[in-house]
């Protein structure tokens, strides 16, 4: 068998079952709201927003890669750039664009044009250290940490903080290697 | 077979993979995808993340390389979503279960070679 092309973002996102968007953003904010109510202290339920981010994104990865067809990607550079235009499309619907690189190639931003987790929200004066997003910054550390990458993801610029844009930045800590550690002299 | 026959051809597999990757004169080899004997032949798929899938068939059987994708496909649908199921144990998913005897029906697996 040939092997089959990689699939562009939209063609996914087109092919795939979708929920509604209201109900997906109400849901996600219903989430939020009772951690708030839960755990109390703002920086507990980022925390606990990563770990849930996390949690599904080391389980998201392997549908992304069942479903999109991508081959490994040669650097990390083609890897940001996968998840901006396929990973984000597929999963979000919305597209995102990779900036900002530094000079070594192991740290980049990842703008979002757009973003439906945050469609009714507006930040109380109580909750001003809330990254309400931080869901997405854990599904990619945990996706890119099942496909060998030790990343540290960090919002930089928040909308519902009053910045421009949403900004994700995505730094490349460490590559493991995939061989299991083999050591012949044991 | 059972729950332990299955993981010890699992296991069995896993070492015979990675030795295979080891011993291979290839640089980058990603281990054995075909392994032919006389009596069933076994393909091997393995994703980036490292979880591999193997189908063991009669000699010769076309488009398993197709059905592996499929199945690949299912596992992320039905063992990976179901919120019960916890990473690296055995599956024991219903949904998965019937959906992949639905996928190995002769008929099903010949309509992957179009």
């Amino acid at each position: 068998m040939a092997p089959v092309a990689p699939r562009s973002g939209d063609a996914i996102f087109a092919s795939v079952e979708h929920v509604n968007a209201e109900l997906f953003t109400l849901t996600y904010g219903a989430i939020v709201r009772q951690l708030l109510t839960d755990l109390e202290e703002v920086e507990e339920v980022n925390k606990q927003l990563d770990q849930m981010g996390y949690n599904i994104g080391v389980r998201l990865i392997d549908e992304f890669l069942a479903k999109s067809n991508v081959s490994r990607c040669v650097d990390f550079k083609e890897t940001a750039d996968v998840i901006a235009k396929v990973g984000f499309k597929m999963f979000l619907g919305v597209g995102a664009s990779v900036t900002n690189w530094d000079a070594d190639g192991t740290c980049c931003s990842i703008v979002l044009g757009d973003n439906p987790l945050v469609d009714f929200v507006e930040l109380p004066d109580t909750c001003q250290g809330l990254y309400y997003c931080n869901i997405l910054s854990g599904v990619v550390r945990g996706a890119l940490e099942m496909v060998s990458m030790k990343t540290e993801v960090t919002w930089v610029r928040d909308m519902l903080r009053g910045d421009d844009a949403f900004e994700l930045q995505v730094k490349l800590l460490k590559q493991v290697p995939e061989e299991y550690p083999y050591k012949d002299d044991e | 077979m059972d729950t332990n026959d299955s993981l010890r051809v699992a296991s069995l597999w896993h070492s015979m993979h990675a030795i295979s990757q080891q011993l291979s004169p290839t640089v980058g080899c990603l281990g054995i995808e075909l392994l032919e004997a006389d009596t069933f032949d076994l393909h091997c798929f393995q994703s980036l993340t490292g979880t591999k899938f193997f189908v063991v068939c009669e000699p010769g059987t076309q488009h398993m390389e197709g059905l592996l994708k499929v199945i690949y496909e299912l596992y992320t649908d039905y063992v990976l979503k179901n919120p019960f199921y916890e990473m690296e144990m055995p599956i024991r998913c219903e949904l998965f279960d019937i959906n992949l005897s639905q996928a190995i029906q002769k008929d099903r697996v010949a309509l992957l070679g179009r």
